[in-house]
């Protein structure tokens, strides 16, 4: 994390011969999938719907988190215990001598600091640091590309300036998963004409005036697609989790969730005023213990039982890479008679053979899951979230749901976005485009996240997420792996303390079906380099990938 | 039969100490550590003991905290598990709530001044939609929405931190300061989920709010949220307000040596549940005699009240920048989505990684920014918005200036200028009728929507609350919003046939 703003200008010393940038090559993809690679290549045939078949790709390494040689652990707990020794120091110096620029972090004219928590000595002395790694603007589409306004700093990374230059790069930041988001074809052309026939926006919430047929349409073609009587749309994703678990659990309720599970879940969840337990990342046997401990204990204290349990996953972990091991989890539900929310934000539209999230996955009956939420942000480039259900829970939460009656309905112009993506995945459209994506993102993500391993770095994960999360363990590489990346065309995300574990900083890599192998190979050969200079192939497991086939 | 072993140990033994001699430097060690144990059995003793304990400690199960636990057998546990039965996870609904889904107006097609309904196929005059400025249906916003389609596609796909932050989102975040007067903004991607994460940015355990009781249910749950210490005040009573502070400036003076605690007032600017306005000049001359900062909820204000729709601060001429945190909604005037937290650099930018809506959801789609862009344009505009402010709030001027003319059957809770209009009965009139229930009261009303919608063409609806979480309840109530592209002739028209409703409804029950 140390070289703040000096190497955060980026100019382009491409050392890499190839870069597939062109516009010529961005327009033709946005004409419809290029077809640039033969459908014969995909290796797909074999990858069909049955659960059996994909029990053998499970291999051993699957979503085992491999844990780095004691070097890099111990050198990653130095640099943080000098990072914020410096700044301790600085803020110790700026208290006292620098007073005017640290007013509101310290006690002035009577008003106590108005931060002074650990987040803000974390923004101010860490990530201030490498301020020129996260929320970089962008302009256009956040296709197979993404173009970054370019930006300086000479002070810093307190302030920026912008060159006024744009930075073409292939994209492995965004959440496209199957390349919906564009500016041309059939997705685009029917948002247009709904501008015209609906408006952009619904004008109040569902109950009060906001609600449209382009809504009651678009709910049924949703519960359908997710496999549920019925679905309720939220205008944001976020808040889908947030504002609905109040209207499930209550007090005397008790919630098991995920360790790792999203934060829109944890705020809901406290809202809801249940009881809340955690259980170990993806562990169903300490699942199981917690729930036979809070089965048999019952609520605390009064040992009176719980009015009901509500268990909450998430099917595809954004930062983990891991996909929830759901069929033991429904197997558990049998036996211990919880209900069951899962989360599949990030795994609808992205996994299973027919892109209908970790249920098409495992084939497992959606009718095993009480309620299956996800978001429209990612696979389906629009915005929002849903939940589904049954039609009794759905009405209970069209007058309990927080957004519903009190927050703006979803827009028009977002609801077609969902419709016609949807209508493409579900093949309505008769092209076979849905299908095509499904298959190029499946091939994709098997492709790049089994070379990386094989180039020797340790990614976490499942072998059919999308998203790719590279370990890199110390503090320094983190901006140093976004920037040199970025040098060299390649967007991609770094992540750090506190939205990790504090040793296991990552680079993500959301994978498109948007991408070509040739960008994936570009892909591999940059991140084979930059993992060179800053010595991230630390994998004891080379050997393993070495003999396997992707 | 002890001699290989104990040969073995001394070898051992010898071998590691010869190995710590090697080690240059160690002889001081060795030195110092003989020295200060000589003669000192009770220091040896001490922390010979104390390892002891730590090793143990290591090697200890974790304990519970738990006194209630009760030591159950895995056969016992099983048989509670069987036996069991958890509740349903929702209750079947209520007749009331029933109806409550079944009377939900749905519209066909294009939302605006005279939608066409689903249900009936007829166009109704919308009373209800939040329409506000006319925005719907502005070709500008329009064309300039497609233009953004054809550059940016719809969604984001991703969020702030990540790549999400658009041109067009910067754009937005720079004309609303602008067009506030504050330092900087910060947009986030619902309005019903900005205030719950600008408290909860701010607030924490131990910290105190002071929020009018009649504030939205979205504030409600940031205060929840943020786990401080909440106290309420009578709804827009100043008095109360000033007794609240001044009772906990007695509770804090005691304790002088402790460091001073973050002390927020929670208000609104135009209540979404009354219609009313918060009197701005009091609350800032309050907070600044008590040093409280202020979070202000703008959502229902910002761009409708003031001369330029700059919300409350231009009402009262007040600075924007003496208000700590100004909150408001593109949802609403703007027609448009999200919502925006104003204030100074540091408060906005402290938002970036404490405001949780914020960094864990995507950004709003390029278009719905670029509309809103477009609709601060257009207030901005002299001859344009001023004209649109005009027309709205003559128009809910006529439209008031009816329904109090019945006072016997019509309660307006909302002040003059309010585009919001909340009409309840009196409550001596319900007394009168004999209606002592809410539901029926909410039957009552429900009539009125039903008949008016029929009999005179007109989409209103009732104020929707989720009930059992409401803290502060409001009464049942018809709220009207008014539209600057509305003719006055049809608001008053629109305005007489809704009084007629009411005073029909509750003479009917005498």
């Amino acid at each position: 994390m140390g070289k703040g703003s000096r190497s955060a200008v980026q100019a382009s010393p491409v050392s890499l011969k190839a870069t597939p940038l062109s516009s010529q090559h961005h327009a033709k993809f946005q004409e419809g999938l290029s077809v640039k690679e033969p459908k014969e290549k995909l290796h797909w045939k074999g990858f069909s719907s049955s659960a059996k078949n994909r029990a053998l790709f499970k291999t051993s390494y699957d979503d085992i988190m491999e844990e780095p040689p004691y070097f890099y652990l111990i050198t990653t707990y130095l640099s943080y215990i000098i990072l914020s020794f410096f700044g301790h120091v600085r803020d110790f110096y700026g208290f006292r001598w620098n007073k005017k620029a640290f007013a509101h972090v310290m006690p002035s004219n009577g008003y106590a600091a108005l931060t002074s928590d650990w987040d803000s000595f974390w923004t101010r002395n860490l990530k201030m640091r490498i301020e020129d790694c996260f929320s970089i603007p962008t302009t256009l589409v956040p296709g197979r590309t993404i173009n970054m306004l370019e930006r300086v700093t000479k002070d810093y990374c307190r302030t920026f300036q912008f060159t006024g230059k744009l930075k073409e790069a292939v994209n492995l930041s965004s959440y496209n998963y199957l390349g919906f988001a564009q500016s041309t074809g059939p997705c685009a052309d029917a948002v247009e004409e709904v501008v015209h026939t609906y408006g952009l926006s619904s004008c109040g919430t569902r109950l009060e005036g906001g609600s449209s047929d382009l809504h009651t349409k678009t709910e049924e073609l949703v519960a359908e697609f997710v496999g549920k009587e019925a679905a309720l749309l939220v205008s944001m994703g976020y808040a889908t989790n947030s504002t609905t678990i109040a209207g499930l659990a209550s007090k005397g309720s008790l919630i098991i969730s995920d360790e790792l599970n999203h934060n829109s879940l944890v705020f809901g969840a406290r809202l809801s005023g249940a009881f809340i337990r955690v259980f170990r990342h993806n562990d169903a046997a300490d699942l199981e213990s917690v729930l036979r401990d809070a089965i048999s204990q019952g609520q605390p204290r009064t040992h009176r039982p719980w009015k009901n349990i509500l268990v909450i996953v998430e099917g595809l972990y954004s930062m983990e890479g891991s996909i929830v091991k759901l069929p033991e989890i429904v197997e558990l539900k049998k036996k211990y008679k919880f209900h069951l929310y899962v989360d599949e934000a990030h795994s609808v539209g992205a996994i299973g053979p027919r892109g209908r999230g970790v249920c098409d996955y495992y084939g497992v009956d959606p009718a095993e899951i009480d309620i299956l939420m996800g978001t429209f942000t990612k696979s389906f480039g629009a915005a929002g979230g849903y939940i589904c259900a049954n039609k009794e829970i759905i009405d209970h939460l069209r007058l309990a749901n927080h957004s519903s009656v009190y927050g703006e309905s979803i827009s028009p112009i977002v609801l077609q976005q969902i419709y016609t993506s949807m209508w493409s995945i579900m093949g309505r459209d008769g092209t076979g485009a849905g299908q095509e994506r499904l298959s190029r993102l499946a091939w994709n993500a098997r492709y790049l996240g089994s070379n990386l391993r094989k180039q020797g770095f340790i990614i976490y994960g499942d072998r059919d997420s999308p998203v790719i999360p590279l370990l890199l363990f110390n503090p320094a590489k983190i901006p140093a792996f976004s920037r040199e990346c970025r040098k060299r065309d390649l967007a991609v995300v770094v992540v750090g303390f506190p939205a990790t574990s504090i040793v296991a900083s990552r680079a993500r890599f959301c994978v498109s079906a948007s991408h070509t192998k040739e960008d994936l190979d570009f892909v591999l050969r940059v991140v084979s380099e930059v993992g060179d200079i800053l010595g991230l192939k630390m994998s004891s497991r080379q050997a393993l990938e070495m003999g396997m086939e992707v | 039969m002890d001699n290989p072993i104990l040969a073995a140990v001394n070898q051992t033994l010898q071998a590691s100490s010869r190995a710590i001699e090697a080690i240059p430097g160690s002889e001081i060690v060795i030195n110092y550590i003989k020295n200060s144990y000589q003669n000192d059995p009770f220091r040896v003793v001490l922390e010979l003991g104390l390892a002891v304990f730590a090793v143990k400690y290591m090697l200890s199960k974790k304990y519970r905290i738990d006194p209630s636990h009760i030591k159950l057998t895995e056969k016992e546990i099983d048989e509670l598990v069987a036996e069991w039965q958890p509740e349903p996870l929702v209750q079947p609904l209520s007749d009331i709530q029933r109806m409550e889904l079944e009377k939900t107006q749905v519209i066909a097609g294009h939302q605006g001044p005279k939608p066409k309904m689903l249900s009936s196929g007829k166009n109704l005059l919308n009373l209800a939609s939040t329409n506000f400025l006319g925005y719907i249906n502005n070709e500008d916003i329009k064309e300039k929405a497609i233009e953004t389609l054809r550059n940016y596609g719809v969604g984001s796909c991703g969020p702030p931190g990540f790549y999400g932050t658009l041109d067009v989102h910067i754009n937005l975040e720079k004309d609303i300061a602008r067009f506030l007067g504050t330092e900087k903004t910060i947009i986030y991607s619902q309005n019903f989920s900005t205030i719950s994460s600008v408290i909860a940015a701010f607030l924490k355990r131990g910290d105190i709010i002071v929020a009018d009781d009649g504030c939205n249910f979205a504030i409600q749950k940031g205060t929840q949220i943020s786990r401080s210490n909440i106290k309420w005040f009578k709804h827009n009573d100043m008095a109360d307000l000033e007794r609240v502070l001044e009772s906990i400036k007695k509770e804090t003076a005691t304790s002088k040596k402790r460091p001073l605690t973050r002390r927020f007032i929670v208000t609104e600017g135009l209540f979404q549940n009354y219609g009313d306005i918060a009197p701005l000049d009091k609350i800032m001359e309050l907070k600044e005699k008590y040093k409280y900062r202020v979070i202000l909820d703008e959502s229902n204000s910002f761009g409708i009240l003031g001369k330029n729709g700059r919300g409350l601060t231009e009402v009262f001429n007040i600075s924007p920048k003496r208000v700590d945190m100004i909150v408001g909604s593109m949802a609403t005037a703007l027609s448009g989505t999200g919502g925006f937290c104003a204030g100074s650099k540091e408060v906005v930018e402290h938002q970036r990684l404490s405001g949780q809506a914020f960094v864990f959801s995507a950004a709003m789609p390029a278009m719905l920014a670029v509309c809103a862009s477009e609709a601060i344009n257009i207030l901005e505009t002299p001859e344009k918005g001023n004209k649109l402010l005009k027309d709205m709030s003559d128009n809910a001027a006529a439209f008031r200036n009816v329904v109090v003319s019945a006072p016997q059957a019509i309660e307006v809770s909302s002040d003059v200028g309010s585009p919001i209009l909340h009409l309840r009965f009196p409550k001596n009139a319900l007394s009168a009728a004999g209606i002592t229930t809410r539901d029926d009261e909410k039957y009552l009303l429900q009539e009125i929507v039903d008949e008016v919608a029929v009999k005179d063409g007109l989409l209103i609806t009732r104020a929707k609350y989720v009930e059992n979480q409401e803290m502060f309840l409001p009464r049942p109530s018809i709220r009207i919003s008014i539209c600057a592209t509305h003719t006055r002739k049809d608001v008053e028209k629109a305005a007489q046939a809704i009084k007629a409703s009411f005073v029909k409804a509750i003479s009917k029950r005498k």
